[in-house]
């Protein structure tokens, strides 16, 4: 089996990237493939890497308060170009109101801060696992 | 001094010193350890400086009191750059603010002020950072978020509104477009009556740090150059009593960075500006006097009020002996201080008070110019007006009730804290000459040095975390489950709809063709070499928006893409 691809993407004009960072390095260092946007991402390219980079997971970070707005349209564009199967999670500072709406929207899951790179390093797996075996 | 044992007359003080430590070790110690072992090998800052058992005075054996340390308010500053420090005047307690719109920012200022605060800083969205007006396709889902929506100058003084500006001291937080935001306050100024000269405050203006942490820039990193120099160039000019810049460690330390990386990566973008200046033509004694800087003051007390007087030390010498400022004003570090964001907890906020605190304290014992101290809730969301307010009555508790600010520098002379400033000094110096010989801070980003440093120290410190080498409590030693945190603020999206309204408003109601030629002219100017404050000035005067100036620039200058490497 190929190993699992991971987009990490910053979208909008957050350019706290800290923790795309780490979160990154740790799921390459789990074994993954790890492809980093860099800032400043369009939701529209955000989509358009994910689609050339043939991932799985794509894993979205801002700390700007745009979540609301930005994860949704990149779950959107996600869809245009046919990638429904593609697993979307976010993380940064994102306050536990705004996650149901998220998870309404698309993202399968939303990590807070605080939250261990092994934690999400086993959601992804198993998520997988799961879609997998579902699929 | 020990009393002697009758051999000390003969022997060195050092080896008398050094005799008593061995029988302590022997004697004492060693029973101890047996019986009780330390609970880890060794112990660490967490910037991975080590941390003796005890500190004597063999640790501080090399340093020469009044070469190294001094007095406050002499060279080589290590104890403060003023003779008094807190006994004629408290710091200035600053609180970082903004969010939504103009007006809604006024009215925290309002409130800010009310409740003792003694200076403005201004908090500015993303889009107004990256220099978009609130339009801008980009700008879709940030306006406002993260700070005040500024477009035009009638956004500046809607924000300033009742507020006098001669009387009132105002940091602006914006880099990339700093000519523009500081030409908009201007033109408020001179719409109240106030003269540019009586202008008080100070502008971030530090683009370097910004392609290494923030990621807020515009354009690449020699016009930037150019920019910042403009600002640095037009305030020694026009603005006397203005901080051209604000040299800033904060945010590479938000980003991972440790405390000797904070200092020196700081220092030696310092040392590029300097030499930009130099090359304008400045001599170093014009400007250097205003230039300032912004540190932050992580969790790890003892590391971060040592840090403080090394960079103070470290700055004076490279002053007098790489610059050769005579102005004793050019030797002093001055700054501001913001307590750490990135150490507070999204779980059990009400310990970040506590954190807070003592973040504050050590700011306050290392001698702090201007001190912000994080609100409770800034692990979830901007700060609400409570979490604020005690935020700064930490302040307050310090400066009023904790008697730490009746002497000065308090903690100068205490074995492990001049060991540590010398060692924080030392190794910072070792990074500066690393940078120097790669050919400066511009070259050392360009490879990606400082960002790989950066990026290597802050996976070091979760890893620690993760381990539980490092505990934070809460996160990962002494958790609880919990409610979600109620009453946090949330910005109300209509901010986005009425920004847009006004900047149509405004579009129609300006004199196009003053417009026009105002940009024209910036346009001319950004092609040649004159000082680009002035056609700015004008640009915002005739009620051009940020956009458009930032537009204008773009078109000149280019855009900078940074390479998205991990």
């Amino acid at each position: 089996m190929r190993p699992v691809r991971v987009l990490i993407a910053k979208p909008g004009l957050d350019g706290h990237d800290r923790g795309a960072k780490v979160v990154a390095r740790a799921l390459r260092d789990a074994g993954m493939e790890v492809i980093y946007t860099g800032i400043r991402q369009t939701p529209a390219q955000i989509a358009a890497t994910a689609l050339q980079e043939d991932v799985d997971v794509v894993g979205l970070s801002s700390l700007s308060g745009a979540h609301r707005t930005l994860f949704p349209r990149v779950v959107e564009c996600l869809r245009e170009r046919g990638l429904e199967d593609v697993l979307v999670v976010g993380g940064g500072i994102v306050p536990a109101g705004d996650v149901p709406a998220l998870k309404a929207a698309g993202v399968a899951e939303v990590f807070g801060p605080g939250t261990s790179t092994s934690v999400v390093v086993e959601y992804i797996r198993s998520e997988l696992e799961k879609r997998r075996k579902a699929g | 001094m020990a009393e002697g044992t009758g051999k000390a007359e003969t022997a060195a003080p050092g080896a008398e010193l050094a005799a008593a430590r061995q029988r302590w070790e022997e004697q004492v110690l060693a029973r101890v350890l047996k019986r009780f072992p330390e609970r880890q090998p060794s112990f660490t800052t967490i910037s991975g400086l080590p941390l003796e058992r005890v500190y004597t005075p063999e640790h501080t054996g090399g340093l020469d009191y009044l070469g190294d340390v001094g007095f406050p308010g002499q060279y080589p500053f290590t104890r403060g750059v003023q003779p008094t420090m807190y006994r004629g005047r408290y710091w200035t307690m600053r609180q970082y603010a903004g969010y939504g719109s103009a007006e809604e920012t006024n009215r925290r200022f309002c409130y800010l002020l009310e409740q003792g605060q003694t200076g403005l800083s201004v908090a500015f969205d993303l889009p107004t950072q990256v220099g978009y007006d609130s339009d801008h396709p980009l700008a879709e889902g940030e306006v406002g978020r993260v700070g005040v929506a500024i477009d035009s100058v009638e956004d500046m003084d809607a924000l300033f509104a009742g507020i006098p500006l001669g009387r009132v001291s105002t940091s602006m937080t914006i880099n990339a477009p700093t000519a523009v935001l500081l030409a908009m306050y201007q033109v408020v100024g001179e719409e109240q009556g106030v003269e540019p000269a009586r202008l008080q405050g100070t502008v971030q203006n530090d683009i370097l740090k910004e392609y290494v942490a923030r990621g807020t820039y515009i354009f690449p990193p020699g016009p930037s150059l150019r920019l910042v120099t403009d600002v640095i160039e037009y305030c020694s000019r026009h603005l006397p009593d203005w901080n051209s810049i604000s040299i800033s460690g904060y945010h590479m330390r938000e980003a991972g960075c440790t405390a000797v990386q904070e200092v020196a990566f700081t220092l030696a973008d310092a040392i590029c500006y300097v030499e930009a200046a130099r090359e304008r033509g400045l001599a170093v004694d014009s400007f250097a006097p205003r230039l300032s800087f912004f540190f932050n003051c992580h969790i790890d007390f003892l590391e971060e009020v040592a840090k403080f007087r090394a960079a103070r030390r470290l700055w004076a010498r490279i002053m007098k002996e790489r610059f050769g400022a005579k102005d004793p004003r050019s030797l002093m570090l001055r700054f501001h201080t913001q307590t750490a964001g990135c150490s507070l907890t999204a779980q059990q906020p009400e310990n970040n008070v506590v954190r807070v605190g003592l973040q504050a304290l050590a700011a306050v014992l290392g001698g702090t110019q201007s001190l912000h101290t994080n609100s409770m809730d800034e692990a979830l969301a901007l700060p609400s007006e409570k979490a604020v307010r005690t935020a700064l009555r930490t302040q307050q508790i310090i400066a009023y009730e904790s008697g730490v600010a009746s002497t000065v520098d308090p903690l100068a002379g205490s074995y492990c804290i001049e060991s540590l400033t010398s060692r924080i000094e030392e190794e910072a110096a070792d990074y500066i000459r690393r940078i120097d010989e790669m050919g400066g801070a511009v070259r050392a980003i360009e490879m990606g040095f400082v960002q790989k440093e950066i990026h290597e120290a802050a996976y070091r410190y979760q890893m620690e975390v993760e381990r539980k080498e490092r505990i934070v409590v809460g996160v990962n030693a002494f958790q609880e489950e919990e409610e979600p945190p109620a009453g946090l603020l949330e910005v109300d999206p209509v901010v986005a709809e009425r920004q847009r309204a006004r900047l149509e408003r405004l579009r129609a109601h300006r004199d196009h063709d003053a417009c026009r030629r105002a940009l024209d002219e910036l346009e001319r100017a950004a092609r040649g070499t004159a000082n680009l404050v002035p056609p700015v000035l004008e640009a915002v005067r005739v009620r051009c928006t940020l956009g458009e100036v930032c537009d204008t620039l773009r078109r000149v200058f280019g855009e900078y893409r940074a390479p998205g490497e991990i």
